[in-house]
C-alpha cells in the first residue's frame, strides 16, 4: 500500500508568550514541534506499516526549510520518506491556497510514484486549529474524506475502510472505499516515539521541492491568492481583579452568580 | 477571482439538524443574522438553510427564531449527514441564489462540511468564530470594550459592510479578525454557545423555498454504518470546560464528594490544589497547578482553595474564574471573577441548585 501523512510544523502553543507592550506574540525561545494531531496521523500509517511491511509512507509538508526537522523525527519514527515543499511563493498563504499547494505536491507525487491509497492527516494544528487544510486537500483531490476519526479499521483486501468518527455526543461508523483522506484525533492512538534505529538511518530522505519544481499553479497559492486576510490582529484585554459577589444568604448569593454567568452568557 | 460582489445578497444559515432535531448552535446564528442583517441593509434578509428529510416542520422554529425565509433541501440521500451528499446541495444552492454570508455552527459536521464547501466554491472560511460583525462602528465599539486593539486606523463612518470574522488564533494567545474581502460568500463556522438565540416569537412566519435537490447514490461514497450515542465519558482536565477544584478548605477527604457531585451537576471534572494530592485525599491526576496539569477551562471554580503560586499558575488563564472561600484575604480572590467569601459547604449546594433555574 502506499499512504501519504500530510504534517505540519508548529510552535507548541503552550509556551507562547505574548508581549504585553506591543501585544505580539513572543517567538523567540518557543519550540517547534510535529503538530500532535498529525503525530497520531503518521502513528496510524505506521501500525499499518507493522501489520503489512510492504506499506510505503510518505510525509508530506509545506513550510519553511527549518520543516525538515520535524520531518526527520517523523522518519526516525518510522515513515519511508519526506517531501517538504519549500518556496517563497507560498508564503502568507491561508487554508485555501495551503491546500491548492499541498494538492500539487501529491499530484507531483502521483506522477513519481502512482496512484496511493490513504492520506492520512492530522485533524486540526494547533497553532491556527481550523481543521479546514484536510477537508480542503480532499476536495482538490477529489477524495471522499472523514474527520475526527477515533478508530480505523482495513478490510482484508485493502479496499474499504472502517472508521468510526466523533461526534459530539457519540460516533459514527462510516464505510469508505480508498483512496479516501481521513483526519485522526489524538483518541485514535497512542504515537510512539523515534527509534534509535530510526534516528541513526541515513538512508531514508528528505526531498525538498520549490514551487517549480511541483508544477504549483502560482495563480491559486500564496498570500495573493488566498481568500482570506487578517484585518486585524490584537491579545484579549487582560483581567483585572474581579467582583465579590453580594447577597445576604448562600442562596441569595448563588443566585445573583447564576444570573450574573448568563447575562454574560457564560453558561 | 472576478465575483461580482454587488449579485451576492442575504444572510445564510446552515441550520444543522440531527435526527430531525435543530441544533442550539443554528438558532443562536439565527439570531446573530438578524443583527448583522440590520446592519447591512434594509433588504438583507435572514435565511435558514435546512437540509434532511422530512423535516418539512422545523421551518417553523427557525421562522420564530427569526429566519426571514426557509430554503428545503430534501431528499432521501439527505437523512443523514454525509460530508458528499450535503456539500454538493449546498453548493449548488449558493450558486443559484448568491448569498453574501453563510454561518455554520462550528460543530463536528459544520467544520467538516463548511471547509469542503468554501474549497469548491473558490471562497474563504474562518474557523471557530466568536465575535462577528460588519459596520466598523460597532466592530470598534468591540474592540474598545474587550481588548487592546488600537483603533484609532478604524473610520467608525466607513460604508464597509464586509464581515468581520473574529477568532482566537495561537492556543488563544492571539485573537485575529479576518475578512474576505474579494470573494462571496463569505463564509464562518461560529462556535456553538458564543452568540444569542432571540426570544421565540410564536405564530411569526415566512417564506418557505423548496430548492430542487439533484443527488444520486454514486455521488456519495462514505456510507453510514450505525450512529451511536455515548453518554460523555470521563473527561481530561485539559479538555474540560468547567473544573470544580477542592482545596485544603475542604477539611478532609471526604469533601471531594461535594466536589464531584458538584462537578455532575455542572458538566465539569474535578480538580484538585496539591495540598489535598500530598494529603492523600485524591490521586494526582486531579492536580492542578505548576506540578500538575495547567488548566483553561471557561469556569474554574476553586473551593477552599487559597491561591498558592504554584497553583495560580496552573489555572490563571482560565476564562472565568469563581473563588470560594472563608478567608476574605486569600490570594486566590486577586485572580477571581466572582469572589464569594462563606462556607463551601453551604455555598456549593446552593449553586447546584440555581443551576438549572
Amino acid at each position: 500500500m502506499k499512504v501519504i501523512v500530510c504534517a505540519k510544523q508548529v510552535p507548541d502553543t503552550n509556551e507562547i508568550k505574548i508581549n504585553p507592550e506591543t501585544g505580539s506574540l513572543i517567538r523567540d525561545g518557543v519550540p517547534s514541534i510535529l503538530n500532535p494531531d498529525d503525530a497520531n496521523a503518521l502513528e496510524e500509517a505506521l501500525k499499518l506499516k507493522d501489520m503489512y511491511p510492504d506499506t510505503h509512507i510518505t510525509v508530506v509538508s509545506m513550510g519553511p526549510p527549518q520543516a525538515q526537522d520535524m520531518l526527520f523525527e517523523c522518519l526516525a519514527m518510522g515513515a519511508d520518506e519526506a517531501i517538504l515543499l519549500s518556496d517563497r511563493a507560498v508564503g502568507g498563504s491561508d487554508t485555501y491556497a495551503t491546500s491548492n499547494a499541498i494538492s500539487a505536491v501529491i499530484d507531483k507525487y502521483k506522477k513519481e510514484f502512482g496512484d496511493f491509497d490513504i492520506i492520512f492527516g492530522g485533524r486540526q494544528a494547533i497553532d491556527g486549529d481550523t481543521a479546514q487544510v484536510g477537508p480542503q486537500i480532499a476536495e482538490k483531490q477529489h477524495l471522499p474524506q472523514v474527520t475526527y476519526v477515533v478508530d480505523f479499521k482495513l478490510s482484508d483486501d485493502k479496499k474499504t475502510v472502517t472508521v468510526k468518527r466523533q461526534l459530539e455526543d457519540g460516533y459514527e461508523e462510516i464505510e469508505v472505499k480508498t483512496p479516501c483522506m481521513l483526519t485522526c484525533t489524538k483518541e485514535l492512538n497512542q504515537p510512539r516515539y523515534m527509534s534509535m534505529k530510526g534516528i541513526f538511518n541515513k538512508d531514508k530522505k528528505i526531498t525538498v521541492w520549490s514551487a517549480a519544481d511541483c508544477e504549483v499553479d502560482l495563480s491559486v497559492v500564496g498570500l495573493k491568492a488566498s481568500p482570506t486576510n487578517v484585518y486585524r490582529s490584537f491579545t484579549p484585554r487582560p483581567k483585572g481583579k474581579g467582583v465579590m459577589v453580594a447577597g445576604d444568604t448562600e442562596a441569595e448569593i448563588a443566585a445573583n452568580l447564576i444570573a450574573s454567568f448568563k447575562e454574560k452568557h457564560i453558561i | 477571482m472576478s465575483t461580482n460582489l454587488a449579485d451576492y445578497k442575504n444572510i445564510w444559515v446552515f441550520a444543522e439538524q440531527r435526527q430531525g432535531k435543530i441544533m442550539g448552535v443554528a438558532l443562536e446564528l439565527i439570531g446573530e443574522a438578524c443583527k448583522l442583517a440590520k446592519d447591512i441593509s434594509d433588504e438583507t434578509e435572514v435565511c435558514a438553510v435546512l437540509v434532511g428529510d422530512g423535516i418539512e416542520d422545523l421551518a417553523k422554529e427557525c421562522f420564530e427564531y427569526g429566519a426571514d425565509k426557509v430554503y428545503l433541501l430534501q431528499h432521501p440521500l439527505l437523512k443523514n449527514f454525509t460530508t458528499d451528499a450535503y456539500a454538493k446541495v449546498m453548493t449548488e444552492a449558493m450558486e443559484v441564489y448568491k448569498p453574501e454570508i453563510v454561518l455554520y455552527g462550528a460543530t463536528h459536521i459544520g467544520r467538516d462540511l463548511a471547509p469542503r464547501i468554501a474549497a469548491r466554491s473558490h471562497t474563504g472560511l474562518t474557523a471557530d468564530c466568536t465575535h462577528l460583525d460588519v459596520s466598523v462602528a460597532k466592530y470598534i465599539e468591540f474592540a474598545k470594550a474587550n481588548t487592546t486593539l488600537d483603533t484609532s486606523t478604524l473610520d467608525p463612518e466607513s460604508k464597509d459592510t464586509g464581515l468581520k470574522m473574529t477568532r482566537p488564533a495561537f492556543g488563544g494567545n492571539l485573537m485575529a479578525t479576518i475578512v474576505s474581502p474579494r470573494t462571496r460568500p463569505q463564509m464562518a463556522t461560529v462556535r456553538p454557545g458564543v452568540m444569542s438565540k432571540r426570544e421565540r416569537e410564536a405564530g411569526r412566519t415566512g417564506e418557505v423555498i423548496k430548492v430542487d435537490v439533484k443527488l444520486s447514490e454514486a455521488d456519495v461514497r462514505t456510507k453510514i454504518l450505525n450512529i451511536v450515542k455515548e453518554a460523555k465519558e470521563m473527561v481530561s482536565l485539559t479538555d474540560a470546560d468547567i473544573i470544580c477544584s477542592g482545596g485544603r478548605g475542604l477539611g478532609g477527604p471526604e469533601g471531594f464528594k461535594l466536589i464531584q457531585e458538584f462537578a455532575d451537576k455542572v458538566g465539569g471534572v474535578v480538580g484538585s490544589s496539591r495540598a489535598c494530592v500530598d494529603n492523600g485525599w485524591i490521586d494526582h491526576a486531579h492536580q492542578v497547578g505548576q506540578t500538575g496539569t495547567t488548566v483553561k477551562p471557561k469556569i474554574y471554580f476553586a473551593c477552599g482553595i487559597s491561591g498558592a503560586i504554584q497553583h495560580l499558575a496552573g489555572m490563571q488563564d482560565s476564562d472565568i474564574i469563581v473563588a470560594i472561600n472563608k478567608d476574605p484575604d486569600a490570594p486566590i480572590f486577586e485572580v477571581a471573577d466572582y469572589g464569594i467569601v462563606g462556607d463551601l459547604y453551604k455555598v456549593i449546594p446552593q449553586i447546584m441548585e440555581a443551576w438549572d433555574k
